[in-house]
């Protein structure tokens, strides 16, 4: 479990992180969401022990991260951002030195090898050098080092960004795979990167939270609106006049005449439905429906309007 | 203890994996090998001494080159996110990198042992303990040099400013002894105490003293504890 209480980090004058509270439990995949420079990584770094906080508490498993730095490394596997690493090494050199100072040797070491050679599908590489590897394998030697001493914590700083759509493929597939039983944080700026597989979602924006929650959460409590679009042939001006006595909850955006068609825009908020209003008016006013569709606000739009206005709907 | 020697020869490896460690020994070969030659039959003496001599100008240059990348590579590459977060103590981190380093100098040492095996086999009235006393001062500076370019590498993720600042403080303690003379008479004890000559010549004459040893281990623990220390400032900043 991870306890962040009040989390604050300058650098210098810059303010990272303002305030930031949050839990993850075990077994939880957590997707931290937020704009280039918002604080994402900040926050991870300070998990991880690479930073130390400015003020406030972090726990992993309730034990601080000040007095107990050594044992909580101990229990958390990371992949940095930009996935650093040694390019001069083997990358069998490279798993056996992480192995070795996480004391996993001999046959444990053997074990441990099999295993994350066939989770990262390293077979083929083991002998080359980190810098002969491509982009996409240089990721997964990154995260077979992170998993390697097999954590219970395992936190991922943009994973996938980089990697070509197969490869983000088979990578969120592996975190899948290990969220099952781990507690596994992943960030990123991409938000379809990370919706379809963590559980929780944090966006944060200049440093705080503001919003956190399931996507159904997050949806649900986002008061946006509904598109509507309609498309329709034998109209006249008095009838769309009168679609709004009809449907008194819409409001007309947009009216596009092409040809004898008429393209309507329409916005209603969510909550309400007024397309059998908007049908029934069709078929009074003698109108030819060749399309109705709507588009409900996405994530991503929640997301955009979240962290352009900074305000918190959620 | 089990860390250290992991991460020591991890880095010594690394110093093989590229032509770092291959130029440094066959830069000091040459260099040593030339400037003892040079004198060696002029002199028509059965000592070392023109080699112990030469051999603390030369690390003046060569120490720096081989510690400048220790830590400024890491954080210059970004590794250091990654050796910061695996469970390992400053300390050992430290101590590891700055033996590899010091293993590199002994290494290079080694080599002008074929100068020593030519006296042995040309000259007589060897004074075996001089020569010994002689390795055993070297070492002692290279690994004092040695922290202090690892102390200048954790400074900064250039490895041409780490090297600049190594340069420039080993010379600092190589002159001070030389500069004496112009220095206030109420200072010269002291500047004398914190130069490296004073200490070297007294343990290049044959006499191992308790102070010499001291100097050195004291000097060394003062700039690997400040290397820790700018290692740990680093987290707050």
């Amino acid at each position: 479990m991870i306890r962040i209480e009040n989390l604050v980090k300058h650098y210098g004058d810059v303010k990272a992180v303002r305030s930031i509270n949050f839990e993850v439990k075990d077994g939880e995949i957590l997707g931290f969401l937020g704009a280039n420079g918002a604080g994402k990584s900040t926050t991870l770094k300070v998990i991880t022990g690479y930073l130390s906080p400015t003020a406030g508490n972090v726990y992993v498993n309730d034990l601080n991260i000040l007095e107990h730095s050594l044992e909580i490394r101990k229990q958390i596997g990371y992949l940095a951002e930009l996935n650093p690493q040694y390019l001069d090494m083997r990358v069998f050199d490279l798993l056996e030195f992480t192995a070795q100072i996480r004391g996993i040797e001999g046959k444990k070491f053997r074990n441990a090898l099999t295993r994350v050679i066939e989770q990262c599908g390293l077979s083929g590489i083991l002998h080359k050098t980190v810098a002969e590897c491509s982009k996409g394998f240089r990721q997964r030697v990154g995260l077979a080092t992170a998993i390697l001493h097999d954590p219970q914590i395992l936190i991922m700083d943009e994973p996938v960004s980089g990697l070509d759509p197969n490869q983000i493929v088979e990578i969120r597939q592996l975190i899948k795979e290990l969220g099952k039983e781990k507690l596994v944080i992943i960030s990123s700026h991409i938000l379809q990167e990370i919706e379809a597989t963590v559980d929780r979602i944090i966006i944060i924006h200049e440093g705080e939270i503001i919003a956190n929650g399931t996507s159904q959460e997050l949806m649900a409590s986002f008061h946006g609106q509904t598109e509507l679009t309609l498309e329709i042939q034998g109209t006249t001006a008095e009838s769309i006049a009168a679609l709004k006595d009809a449907a008194p909850e819409i409001s007309i955006e947009k009216q596009v005449v092409e040809g004898d068609r008429t393209i309507l825009s329409l916005e209603y908020d969510k909550g309400v439905d007024p397309r059998i209003a908007i049908f029934n008016h069709a078929v009074k006013s003698k109108w030819t429906l060749l399309e109705m569709s709507t588009k409900k606000a996405q994530l991503e739009d929640i997301f955009h309007k979240l962290t352009i206005r900074g305000g918190s709907d959620a | 203890m089990h860390n250290i020697k992991i991460l020591f020869l991890k880095e010594l490896k690394s110093y093989f994996n590229s032509p770092m460690a291959y130029i440094f020994l066959i830069l000091f070969a040459i260099f040593t090998g030339y400037f003892f030659t040079n004198t060696f039959f002029l002199i028509n003496q059965s000592d070392m001494r023109s080699l112990f001599g030469i051999v603390p100008l030369i690390y003046l240059f060569f120490i720096p080159a081989v510690t400048m990348s220790l830590i400024a590579k890491e954080n210059s590459s970004g590794t250091m996110e990654i050796i910061s977060t695996l469970p390992i103590k400053d300390s050992e981190f430290v101590i590891g990198k700055f033996l590899a380093a010091t293993t590199l100098i002994i290494i290079g040492l080694g080599f002008t042992l074929i100068h020593f095996f030519t006296l042995l086999a040309v000259g007589t009235n060897i004074d075996l303990g001089a020569v010994l006393c002689g390795y055993i001062g070297l070492i002692l500076v290279g690994a004092f040099y040695a922290s202090i370019g690892t102390f200048t590498s954790s400074l900064t993720d250039n490895q041409v400013v780490a090297f600049i600042i190594a340069i420039t403080i080993v010379l600092v303690f190589f002159l001070l002894d030389k500069l004496l003379f112009f220095m206030p008479s109420g200072l010269g004890g002291l500047l004398q105490f914190i130069s490296v000559d004073y200490h070297l010549s007294n343990i290049s004459r044959g006499v191992i003293d308790s102070r010499n040893l001291i100097y050195f281990g004291s000097m060394i623990a003062i700039f690997l504890l400040t290397t820790m220390r700018n290692l740990e400032m680093r987290k707050w900043r």
